[in-house]
């Protein structure tokens, strides 16, 4: 049916996309959440350059320890960023389509010239929009921080290093917009989305850490005898843990900040073989290294998005 | 006369329960059509038909030639539709909602500005008009709904019971609205519960009666298939038997008992002298007779008379 009909399924995408973005921007609820999110970046940041500070070092990335060095009891920036980002997302998206329907306003849009795909891509834009710049905003917000109080500007490498971070988190938020938004289509009432949701949220960033363990050593059980029995256990926990968006924004960002990472998985000494221990790894390694994450997440992404897509597609539209 | 909208065979279920069964339809252009019938009867079905908002389990449509199917675009560029239950977003105020579906229908913002504007101060929302929607009753929420249709400058405009929470002196309005349109050459398809504004401002009216068209055509015509006249007059007299004494008079198609010495005559046209004159030729003594036009509730009742008004399957 879809295949040949006429006219193209992006008019009055902008148009959508500007307004979303626009009644995020004015929204209370998001207001909130910024908040949240400002200040707790403020307070790791604030940490991390005290950390800093009291063991000065010679490191050579010593702008990106802003984003990744954890002072007790505060986590670091991108853990905090890691945890929080979700919220953000899921804010911006849990009631994108079923709040149409509460509001009645479904059949009143969509009897103007536009398909429903402008509708559901166009809000997932506006969502995207609001978080880009929300990122970027937060990511100047640290850098400019780092300036004034390190007093020394980024090396050229550690702002490549910071935009590919800032890359990653973004589609990593992303990951959760497109969560929100699949759940805001396939549940009716707003409240449950939101729920369903957070739910997910906790799940992935609270349990599934202490969860994968489990399962891994529930399904591959450690014989004394056999060494490699012990590796395959933890093959498939990083396995398990990579399921969640979560593992894999953390392994990129891992990466990312800290250059030393030469791996994300199990090392092996012969792998390391050549490498002098501690040595930083080039830029382009280190992406190369985060590739399988990202598109890993991208996939992610895509799949949520095409869930939605068909479930809205679906739907009778009569309110 | 060119239809524009003709649908034939239209099938719509929902399951296995057909909400829409079979329905054929054309609507010439400049015509207020109605859609009448009782509830869950499928006139809302047919009207997401119409518009491509819902996809027929078989049938064909064709709305200004085009399939709201296949071309749902130029079929909503110049189709109006206010849906039976209207939203807005409500933090947004009534221009901006305007302004909104304005920009999404394609028009410069311009010209989209100058309709809003005339919009807004036909359907007396002009001095709320930066107002946020929230702080809008039921009935200036419909309003707004009549403004949205208007801003569009629609061919064709749908309305789904556009009366639902109108005061009267907006229903009489909105009635006036819809005639001088209709004489610009707007085709209006409207579904109402009430009958007797429907009697006067629709040209040819379909009754729904679960899922299917039970009757359709112009109230006159209506009338006289289902009361067997379009005129009623109620006699009363004495001392004459009128089923004897209307014997063969011309006109008369029914006969009706109302109690003693009072008799219903149903008729297609205004026959009280022809009455008059045989009873009191006849020797009775006439003493009352009232005519009555006869009214789509008539025609109403009598058509789904002894139904479950509330199962449509
Ligand atoms: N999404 C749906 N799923 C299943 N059945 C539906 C759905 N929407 C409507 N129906 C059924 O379709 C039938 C026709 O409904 P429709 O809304 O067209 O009636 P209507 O004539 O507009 O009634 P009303 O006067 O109450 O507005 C009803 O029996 C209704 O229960
Ligand atoms: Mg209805």
């Amino acid at each position: 049916m879809t295949s040949q009909r006429e006219g193209s399924p992006f008019a009055g995408l902008s148009t959508i996309a500007l307004k979303e973005a626009a009644d995020h921007m004015n929204s209370i609820r998001i207001h909130l959440v910024m908040l949240l999110v400002l200040l707790t970046a403020i307070g790791s940041v604030y940490g991390a350059i005290g950390q800093i500070k009291a063991t000065v070092s010679e490191d050579q990335f010593l702008f990106l320890r802003l984003f990744t060095t954890a002072q007790q009891p505060l986590p670091s920036f991108v853990s905090f960023l890691g945890f929080l980002v979700p919220l953000v997302a899921i804010a911006l998206g849990f009631d994108a389509i079923n709040g149409e329907y509460s509001r009645r306003t479904l059949s009143r849009i969509l009897s103007q010239p536009i398909y429903r795909d402008a509708l559901l891509t166009g809000k997932f834009l506006g969502g995207l929009l609001v978080i880009a710049i929300c990122l970027l905003d937060l990511w100047l917000l640290v850098t400019g921080l780092g300036i004034l109080v390190l007093g020394l500007p980024p090396s050229g490498e550690e702002i490549a290093r910071g935009l590919a971070f800032l890359f990653a988190s973004f589609v990593y938020s992303g990951v959760w917009l497109a969560v929100a938004l699949a759940f805001s289509t396939i549940v009716k009432s707003p409240a449950t989305s939101a729920l369903c949701a957070l739910t997910a949220w906790l799940l992935f960033t609270v349990f599934w850490p202490m969860l994968a363990p489990l399962i891994a050593g529930a399904v591959a059980p450690i014989d004394p005898l056999d060494p490699m029995t012990a590796v395959h256990q933890i093959d498939i926990q990083q396995a398990l843990a990579r399921i969640s968006p979560n593992t894999l924004y953390g392994e990129a960002t891992l990466a990312l900040l800290n250059p030393a990472t030469r791996s994300l998985g199990l090392l092996f000494t012969d792998q390391l073989s050549g490498a002098m221990m501690g040595a930083p790894l080039p830029f382009s390694l280190s992406v190369a290294l985060i590739w399988p994450q990202l598109a890993g997440m991208i996939a992610a992404l895509l799949v949520l998005f095409t869930i939605a897509y068909v479930s809205f597609q679906r739907q009778e539209i009569r309110a | 006369m060119s239809p524009v909208i003709e649908a034939r065979g239209l099938v719509k279920r929902y399951g296995r329960l057909p909400a829409v069964d079979g329905i054929d339809l054309t609507v010439e252009k400049g015509e207020v059509f109605g859609l009448l019938g009782p509830n869950g009867s499928g006139k809302t079905t047919t009207i997401l038909l119409l518009l491509g908002l819902t996809e027929p389990t078989a049938g064909s449509i064709r709305v200004l030639g085009l399939d709201p199917l296949r071309q749902p675009l130029q079929v909503k560029q110049r189709v109006g539709y206010l849906p039976d239950q209207i939203g807005f977003y409500d933090h947004l105020t009534a221009l901006e909602n305007l302004a909104y579906t304005a920009r999404l229908a394609g028009l410069p913002s311009d010209e989209a500005n100058k309709r809003i504007v005339g919009a807004m101060e036909r359907v007396r929302l002009a001095d709320v008009a930066n107002r946020r929607v929230a702080t809008f009753s039921r009935g200036m929420r419909q309003r707004l709904g009549l403004a949205e249709v208007l801003v569009k400058q629609a061919e064709i405009a749908i309305l789904d019971e556009p009366t639902s929470g109108l005061d009267p002196q907006s229903t009489q309005e909105l009635l006036e609205l819809i005639r001088e349109l209709a004489s610009e050459g707007v085709t209006f398809v409207l579904s109402s519960h009430l009958l007797a504004m429907m009697q006067t401002i629709c040209s040819r009216v379909a009754l729904f009666r679960k899922g299917s068209i039970g009757l359709i055509g112009q109230v006159e015509n209506l009338t006289s298939d289902v009361l067997g006249g379009s005129h009623m007059v109620e006699v009363e007299f004495e001392n004459a038997d009128l089923v004897k004494v209307l014997a063969g008079a011309p006109h008369v198609s029914g006969l009706t008992p109302l109690g003693t010495g009072r008799w219903r005559v149903d008729a297609d046209a205004d026959v009280r002298t022809d009455i008059a004159r045989r009873i009191v030729g006849a020797g009775g003594a006439l003493r009352s007779m009232t005519i009555r036009q006869a009214t789509l509730d008539e025609v109403y009742v009598r058509f789904f008379e002894g139904e479950n008004h509330d199962v449509a399957a």
